[in-house]
């Protein structure tokens, strides 16, 4: 067994300085009625080869994003990935060592985490970030329970662009910890409705921009509204990419940001792990979920990082924590913070123009062919009204090697919208791609 | 000066109380880096907890001594928490309450009960 | 006042360094520690303007989005090779499992196999979208499914939600599933949650956090949960009790069976937490033992690399009792093949909601089930006992030297000690821990769990060679002895040869400094 370095010998002399005659004298504790004697019913130790062969059989049963026109969105984004990435995050000091509580031996993680920080509040336009949550959905969660721990209310109202999967995550959480929340309609173009809904109880709005139909909203006047009401304005954002094109959260007058980090550095690999991103105003500092990274001296007066603030998290605070969250995504932050650095604000505006404009041809070349698109403003996503549902029209899409979009469907049984294609057009797409994908639809969905 | 056996003082003038956390929770608390005081107004009932004094490794409520309503707050500790640790039973006061039950003060222990309790812990 | 973790500052853990001691009296001419570069932070540049992409500079027409585009982006930009060097040289500052024995107990610090690396990164599995059309991704639906199969069969329990991203993510799916239990029974009005003082902080914290009120429950002499207490305890306004087994002690709770007895016989339901499943996995399935509900941390039992502090992955295993409330989405398959269940329409309509946008760590998924077919079920069941094996050899190797709380019976997966062999030392855990690093490996967990003072939790895992272990005893042999003999200052001011003294946490607390401005 390629993974154990125990010999036989070394177990008998182990054994043996224990002052037992078999390891089966280690499990006395184990109840009889519980104690196996022989192996479960699964199949036997395997070498590389076999094992390797297994897997490719799974990939082999799916359609590779690299080998077809592609176009889905919706929350998690094909983008390119510079190679350097992933060569420094599976370097043994990055990828195998354990959450930083000895700062002494763990400044290379630290140093990392501020930097993310730095980043994210930068890229936000936020004072204070924290050192990333498991995705976008659960850093929108835990704002809701933020927002009601800081103004004390108890209701949360979520915007009809709001992704349905995020509604749901928030949904769950909230209603779990006794959160009143309040949906408004699927609407492509209104995240102000939120702004009717808001009452005494009201702890915060959620909003989303670019929303889940690709609608980018500046939610400035929104802001100042729901804190007018004594409301904090939450603003999700789910392509982190189009942050290098679009007014930050903080500069519209956001209290709290919850962000899907997934597009700058980190593989779709079907959904996880990603990495949340989650920012707030500086006054908010103390109610952040999640694990803080700060900057402090050692005892020769050297610059160094710890993470502090940890009376805030469960491992101290136990049933009066602000989380009950322990693991971050430390290595997807990583990801993040490497494809950051080597795109610089340069990089990530001129990749931004280049999903804008592919985007905006896509939009074109599909209005030309008699297509309509609903979603009036938009960075690199739109959505189609097709003349048919949009569920049938990606399965036929599909057959032709074509993965055509989202449909609204998917995400939600909403009666009018069963017809909405959700289409992601990203750096990744070519031209020819676009052209495909314009011929297909109309001999698919027309 | 009283004393509880949670290791707060209040401290008597009139029907109004300042009251903080004694040199003995302050020594086992360690390093103050945070302390988060009562709003003013708040009504309190002995036994609530109405603030929270953070060190580094660890986060410990503060309960009421007495009952009453907070009519002050020592807010200067957010900026200098580390108040609490120079001068616990005085500079380091939390709030000052107004009594609503002076009774309440017959259950505590005077300094010199309170000494001979901490020999015991 | 009353302090929530009394332990912790009774024993004196220093939050700010004290002692300053030169490790040499060698300088080198400009500050410079031979190889291991000072790195400067990536803000600390004068031109942000550089790029380590190369991507066109294109003009674009966004007058449609007038008024909502930005004009203060402030990032800096890294060229590959600064790229590099910047990250390589950070990477130098950390410790890692590759380097040595990393002993850190209830975490599981083993090997992660390149494998698991190289399978998760495979076109088709690592680069497919959430959202494709099941059709396209049948292969990554008969993955899931597969890793469903293997953790249901190991843990011998009929049904499993995937979804929770992290142990505490797992912990939260399985008490939301409880309380839509009770509730679908009527007994919502259930408002409490055992949990022995012995239980990681995540366990009280997710009770609280989804509104029960959390009851403690006393542990006896040797180290395991009081029955006699829970007993008095269970009642009709219990929901669950939580309990870790192997616990945080390192030991098997003996009177699992009954406390799983008792806990149903009330109406509660048991939620095992299983991060210690790594002692004994393949030997010992939690479904004979009566548990309801059991997070799974991939990380841990199954390999998946800790990579700094995350991502986990926290599969639950749930009972026929809590399995109908499980959360959106999961996999069914068909004659033609998989589907996901994603919507609340039919047999779906009793799941207590979504704990995540997608379906998961897929990524994780899949290094866990390329571990799991690479140990198969005897590979397993000899992790399961070189792990505990490894863990009873440096308790016996040390416990002449330092003091074991439980000495009787074998420990499971690790080796508890407490700090009363200390006393008189001027020692602290603290300080011992830190000694450890000058010597090369990374401190044990300290002062958990609470209920032992100065707590020393050891888990060497199955991954460790003899060698590796004799070297690791050795060390903790020499630093103990060197306490005994009144070498203080080898303590006090350690680690002296680490890339960083003793930090200042208290000044980071006190005023945070949180980003770089």
């Amino acid at each position: 067994m390629r993974y154990l370095p125990l010999s036989n010998g070394d177990r008998a002399a182990m054994l043996e300085k224990i002052g037992v005659d078999s390891v089966d004298a280690l499990f006395v504790d184990v109840p009889e009625s519980a104690r196996r004697s022989g192996t479960v019913d699964l199949p036997k130790f395997a070498g590389e080869l076999e094992v390797e062969a297994q897997l490719n059989a799974f990939a082999d049963q799916n359609i590779s994003p690299a080998k077809v026109p592609f176009f889905v969105g919706a929350g998690a984004y094909r983008h390119h990935i510079p190679a350097t990435v992933d060569h420094i995050i599976q370097r043994s000091e990055f990828l195998t060592s354990y959450t930083p509580y000895q700062p002494e031996i763990a400044q290379g993680t630290l140093q990392v985490l501020f930097e993310f920080q730095s980043q994210v509040a930068r890229l936000t336009g936020m004072p204070v970030a924290n050192a990333s949550l498991y995705d976008g959905s659960t850093a929108a969660a835990e704002g809701v329970l933020m927002a009601t721990r800081v103004t004390k209310r108890n209701k949360a109202v979520l915007s009809g662009g709001l992704h349905p999967h995020y509604r749901e995550t928030v949904e769950t959480l909230a209603h779990a910890v006794g959160i009143e929340t309040e949906a408004c309609a699927v609407a492509v173009d209104n995240e102000a409705d939120v702004l009717q809904h808001i009452d005494a109880n009201t702890a915060c709005v959620v909003v989303q921009t670019p929303n889940v139909f690709g609608t980018a909203t500046d939610v400035t006047e929104i802001a100042k509204a729901a804190q007018a009401a004594g409301a904090l304005l939450i603003v999700v954002v789910t392509e982190v990419m189009s942050l290098g094109l679009l007014k930050s959260p903080g500069e519209m007058g956001a209290d709290v940001v919850a962000v899907e980090g997934q597009s700058i550095g980190v593989p779709l690999s079907y959904g996880g792990p990603y990495v949340g991103l989650f920012a707030a105003k500086e006054k908010y500092l103390r109610q952040l979920p999640g694990r803080l990274c700060g900057e402090t001296v050692d005892a020769d007066g050297e610059r160094g990082f710890v993470l502090t603030l940890s009376t805030r998290e469960q491992h101290i605070r136990r049933d009066k924590a602000t989380s009950n969250i322990c693991t971050n995504s430390g290595l997807c932050a990583l990801a993040f913070s490497i494809h950051m650095s080597l795109l610089g604000q340069t990089g990530l505006q001129r990749v931004a123009k280049i999903n804008y404009a592919k985007a905006h041809a896509a939009r074109d070349q599909l209005v030309t062919a008699g297509f309509e698109v609903v979603t009036p403003r938009f960075f690199n996503e739109f959505t189609v009204k097709l003349a048919k549902p949009a569920i049938a029209v990606v399965e036929a899409l599909a057959i032709k090697n074509v993965l055509g979009g989202v449909p609204f469907a998917r995400l939600q049984n909403e009666p009018g919208f069963e017809n909405h294609l959700i289409v992601a057009v990203t750096e990744t797409v070519s031209d020819a791609d676009i052209a495909t994908l314009v011929a297909t639809l109309k001999e698919v969905a027309q | 000066m009283k004393f509880t056996k949670d290791h707060e003082w209040v401290s008597i003038t009139g029907n109004e109380a300042f009251v903080g956390i004694t040199l003995y929770a302050a020594e086992a608390l360690g390093d103050v880096v945070f302390v988060e005081v009562p709003e003013v107004g708040k009504v309190l009932k002995k036994g609530d907890s109405f603030a929270v004094v953070e060190s580094v490794k660890a986060a410990s409520d503060v309960y009421a001594p007495v009952s009453g309503e907070v009519i002050e707050a020592n807010d200067s500790l957010t900026g200098a928490p580390e108040t609490i640790n120079a001068v616990p039973e005085a500079g380091g006061w939390i709030a000052k309450i107004k009594l609503a039950d002076a009774s309440e003060l017959d259950g505590l222990m005077d300094r010199e009960q309170y000494e001979a309790y901490l020999a015991t812990l | 006042m009353t302090q929530d973790s009394p332990k912790m500052n009774s024993v004196g853990r220093p939050s700010a360094p004290e002692i300053n001691v030169e490790a040499t009296l060698f300088k080198s001419l400009l500050g410079g520690k031979g190889l291991l570069q000072s790195e400067k932070l990536i803000f600390e540049k004068d031109d942000y303007s550089r790029t380590g992409v190369d991507f066109a500079d294109i003009a674009i027409d966004a007058s449609d989005l007038e008024g909502l585009l930005r004009s203060d982006l402030s990032l800096p930009g890294l060229t590959e090779p600064e790229a590099m060097r910047h990250y390589v040289r950070l990477s130098q500052k950390n410790h890692a499992i590759d380097l040595a024995l990393y002993p850190l107990g209830s975490c599981t610090m083993k090997h992660n196999p390149r494998l698991n690396e190289k399978m998760a990164r495979v076109a088709g599995l690592g680069d497919i979208h959430p959202l494709q059309p099941v059709s396209t991704v049948q292969g990554a639906l008969a993955l899931m499914d597969t890793l469903s199969h293997w953790l249901k069969v190991l843990t011998g329990m009929p049904a499993v939600a995937i979804t929770p991203k992290a142990g505490a993510h797992g912990e939260l799916c399985g008490l939301l599933a409880i309380k839509a239990a009770h509730e679908a029974k009527g007994q919502g009005h259930r408002r409490t949650v055992l949990v022995p003082t012995s239980a990681h902080g995540t366990n009280p914290a997710t009770a609280a956090f989804v509104g029960y009120t959390v009851e403690e429950v006393a542990q006896t002499a040797d180290g395991r949960v009081d029955v006699a207490d829970l007993a008095s305890k269970l009642g009709p306004d219990v929901a669950a009790i939580m309990v870790t087994n192997p616990n945080t002690c390192g030991l098997f709770e003996r009177d699992i069976v009954e406390i799983a007895r008792l806990t149903h016989e009330a109406g509660a339901y048991f939620y095992c937490d299983g991060a210690n499943f790594n002692a004994i996995v393949g030997r010992v399935r939690p479904g004979d033992l009566g548990v309801d509900a059991m997070h799974i941390n991939l990380h841990k039992t199954f390999s998946t690399p800790h990579g700094g502090g995350g991502p986990g992955a926290g599969p639950v295993v749930l009972s026929e009792a809590l399995a109908p409330f499980a959360p959106k989405p999961w996999v069914v398959s068909h004659d033609s093949g998989f589907d996901l269940v994603e919507h609340d329409e039919g047999v779906s309509a009793q799941n207590f909601g979504r704990m995540c946008a997608f379906h998961g760590q897929m990524g994780m998924f899949i290094r866990a089930l390329t571990y799991m077919l690479s140990h198969g079920s005897d590979g397993l069941r000899q992790v399961a006992e070189d792990a505990v094996l490894n863990a009873n050899y440096i308790k016996a190797s040390l416990q002449d030297l330092m003091s074991v709380p439980f000495p009787e019976g074998p420990c499971m997966h690790e080796a508890l000690f407490n700090d009363h062999w200390l006393e008189g030392t001027d020692v602290t855990t603290l300080d011992f821990a830190k000694a450890m690093i000058d010597e090369g490996f990374h401190p044990m967990t300290m002062y958990f769990p609470l209920v032992v003072h100065g707590a020393m939790l050891i888990e060497p895992t199955e991954t460790e060679s003899k060698d590796e272990l004799d070297g690791f005893i050795a060390v903790l042999r020499a630093l103990a002895q060197a306490a005994k003999a009144g070498d203080v200052a080898r303590f006090k001011g350690a680690p002296y040869l680490a890339p960083a003294k003793r930090l200042d946490e208290t000044r980071a607390a006190r005023a945070p400094r949180l980003s770089y401005t």
